[in-house]
């Protein structure tokens, strides 16, 4: 009897639950659109085209109010990538500090970073939002008493404005330079690795990664020009004018998000430091080698194999944390898209496309993470 | 943000839901529920915020206990959900609230593209900007470059992009949904500028820690009348929400009050007079509910007149366009007979 087959039934009951779950999206979409068309709800993505006609305080690439919803939806999603590619780096640099810090043999510093990861996770991060950019707002001075500090720093409501080299190219110039350094260096590293394992020969590292580092940039910069003319700012009319600015609800979106997912990923680190074995590092004391070459060469590389899968998830929280963007006015993609729905009426529209974005952003995050945790992690022979 | 996707959900749910279950007309769902469900601001002055004892006041809350009171003859039958500017559409499109009464502008696009229509204007208002005064600003024309404070998925936040747009101006927004933490920012001095409605600017200064140290420009920047909202396709509770605001604005007309709107009734001899308060004629079966139904709002919530001095008076503005046509206002009510 096919029946009597356990392959049959599991195909069976694998066709049947497709049906179901086919069926039930199927039902909802169909009442969906039908609840909507008989409400004289419109549908569909046309307004995407149509001019937004409102102002974003911040924005990466050019807008203004007669561009379109999508192009306004398209800054909102930058933003959210700006703060939320800052925030994994601070956040990592300064859960990493911490969660050595915590397993440190002195007793205070040891204290000190594990009062700050139970006080930091155990409030909401909304609060801690709120708190961030009342103290900018509420504390800092009116533009016109600005806390100055000589001509280039200027401190106060509207935010922490700063001198910055005048537009020239220069500058430019540099900007590449930096990036074939940054290329050359991997390069080198992969060579002298190469050489390492085939002859056992060291190659020098510092000077030539220094070289291609600062030095390209440098030569560059010299060879188209050398501009050195600086853009200080300048108080007219109601606020600066000229260099560049931070604003106070960027600043407290950034500091929130990077402190509050700090705590989380000190504890991470240092689950990631107590599960090499301590054998480990008697082995590699026996072979000689230095603290630091210990730390970089046998400790980091095991505790990177159980710190990658639980950080791939600080990252990802952190990033649709940044959606809370809203409560202090700092215009992320939820605030734009909000602003859309309600100018439009395209609820269900906004909120899908929000989906998918977050959606696309996450998988984009733990794709890279999965790729770099296969990359380190333990190859048995 | 979190209302924000509460709400939607729950528009989400309501959509998906069988449509049979949608069929049923709103007026008879408010009657079986015994209570009309009425989306309000979650709190400006004047036109709905709650008290200390959690009662609601304003001319929005006054306008839900009209309305309450013409379908179910009580006042006290109203559920308040309160809305923000984000929220409200979606409310009513959901079913959440029967009625919409929260200060929100009349528009074509509103009116037609989101499954709801307006019953008319009860507050004609007009967009302002308020300033503080020790920044010299005198007129809307000093603003060039300002930072200016504004809410969100607002015809205010449309309207001003274009003021500064047509002036060949420029400015910075600060944009926050929830009224208290935007006026907190205005207060604390993260913006130059605050915009909304010259009666939202009005109610905003009430709160300000000192009040004379601010300012509402002269230029009213736009046309913004404000007006109850409902589905589209509710034509009974459309008819009674309409007529209630035009019984308000009648029995002003005639002279009815809170105070002597039981001595008119028995005593009138004027016709239209007879007719409003139900002695004669059939005005308010014809719409399904009690023929003394205005006689029994005014009781509640007094005529507009009334409605007007007890609740916008405060904030200090003046009847103004809003005055009845006689006084060279705008408001007009066609006949009730």
């Amino acid at each position: 009897m096919l029946i009597k087959s356990e392959r049959a039934r599991g195909v069976l009951y694998q066709a049947l639950l497709l049906i179901a779950v086919g069926g039930i999206v199927w039902y909802l979409l169909s009442n969906t659109l039908h609840n909507l068309a008989s409400r004289g709800i419109q549908v569909g993505f046309a307004f995407l085209g149509r001019e937004a006609g409102f102002e974003i305080a911040e924005k990466l690439i050019e807008y203004d109010a007669t561009r379109s919803y999508a192009h306004a939806l398209a800054v909102g999603l930058l933003n959210t990538l700006h703060v939320a590619l800052l925030g994994i780096v601070i956040a990592t640099v300064l859960g990493t500090l911490l969660g050595v810090a915590r397993l440190s043999n002195n007793w205070l510093l040891a204290r000190i970073a594990g009062a700050y990861v139970e006080f930091m996770r155990n409030i909401p991060l909304l609060l801690q939002l709120l708190v961030w950019y009342g103290m900018f707002t509420e504390l800092l001075p009116g533009v016109r008493q600005a806390i100055k500090l000589g001509d280039w720093v200027f401190i106060s409501q509207r935010g922490f404005r700063f001198a910055w080299p005048e537009a020239h190219p220069g500058w430019t110039a540099a900007l590449w330079a930096l990036a074939a350094g940054l290329a050359l260096s991997l390069v080198w590293r992969a060579i002298a690795r190469r050489r390492q394992a085939a002859t056992g020969a060291q190659w020098p590292m510092a000077l030539p990664l220094a070289g291609f580092i600062i030095g390209l940039p440098v030569v560059a910069w010299a060879l188209s020009g050398a501009p050195t003319a600086i853009e200080t700012p300048v108080l007219r009319g109601f606020d600066y004018q000229g260099g560049k600015v931070i604003s106070p609800e960027f600043a407290a979106l950034l500091l929130g998000l990077s402190t509050y997912t700090a705590a989380f990923i000190a504890e991470v680190v240092r689950a990631g430091i107590l599960a090499v074995h301590r054998g480990q590092t008697e082995a590699a004391m026996a072979l000689g080698l230095s603290p630091n070459q210990r730390l970089r060469l046998v400790t980091l590389p095991q505790a990177l194999r159980v710190i990658i899968p639980p950080m791939t998830s600080q990252y990802l929280n952190l990033t649709k944390n940044s959606s809370l963007a809203v409560a202090i006015g700092y215009p992320d993609l939820v605030a734009i898209a909000n602003t859309t729905m309600n100018q439009t009426g395209q609820a269900i529209e906004a909120i899908s496309m929000l989906m998918a974005v977050y959606l696309s952003i996450s998988i984009a995050i733990s794709v890279f993470m999965n790729w770099y945790n296969a990359r380190v992690r333990l190859v048995e022979r | 943000m979190f209302r924000t996707l509460a709400k939607t959900l729950a528009l989400a749910a309501a959509l998906v839901a069988p449509a049979v279950a949608l069929a049923g007309p709103t007026v008879d769902a408010i009657k079986q529920r015994g209570a009309l469900r009425c989306g309000v601001n979650t709190g400006l002055l004047g036109f709905s915020a709650p008290d200390s004892a959690g009662r609601w006041n304003g001319i929005d809350a006054d306008f839900c206990r009209a309305v309450a009171t013409a379908i179910l003859g009580d006042p006290n039958k109203v559920q308040y959900v309160p809305t923000n500017a984000q929220t409200r559409f979606t409310a009513l499109q959901s079913g959440e609230i029967d009625l919409l009464s929260r200060n929100t502008t009349w528009t074509s696009s509103r009116d037609a593209t989101l499954g709801s229509v307006f019953a008319g204007t009860l507050f004609y208002d007009g967009q302002g900007f308020m300033v503080k005064k020790s920044s010299g600003v005198t007129k809307a024309a000093d603003l060039n470059g300002a930072t200016v404070c504004v809410q969100p998925g607002t015809t205010t936040e449309l309207n001003l992009t274009d003021y500064f747009r047509s002036k060949k101006m420029t400015f910075k927004p600060v944009v926050i949904a929830e009224l208290n933490q935007i006026e907190q920012a205005f207060f604390a001095g993260r913006c130059d500028v605050y915009t909304t409605d010259i009666s939202g600017l009005a109610a905003t200064r009430l709160k300000a820690p000192k009040q004379d140290d601010y300012l509402i420009l002269p230029e009213a920047i736009s046309k913004e009348p404000l007006g109850p909202m409902i589905r589209r396709g509710d034509w009974e509770l459309l008819t009674i929400v309409k007529w209630t605001l035009f019984g308000l604005l009648e029995a002003e007309e005639y002279g009815i009050t809170a105070a002597n709107v039981d001595k008119m009734r028995a005593e009138s001899k004027d016709p239209p007079v007879q007719r409003l308060l139900g002695t004669t004629g059939d005005a308010g079966k014809g719409m399904g509910i009690d023929n003394d139904w205005l006689v029994k709002i005014v009781k509640a919530v007094g005529n507009y007149g009334e409605m007007y001095s007890r609740n916008i008076g405060p904030l200090g503005i003046q009847r103004g366009v809003n005055a009845q046509w006689r006084d060279g206002g705008l408001m007009y009510a066609p006949p009730i007979r």
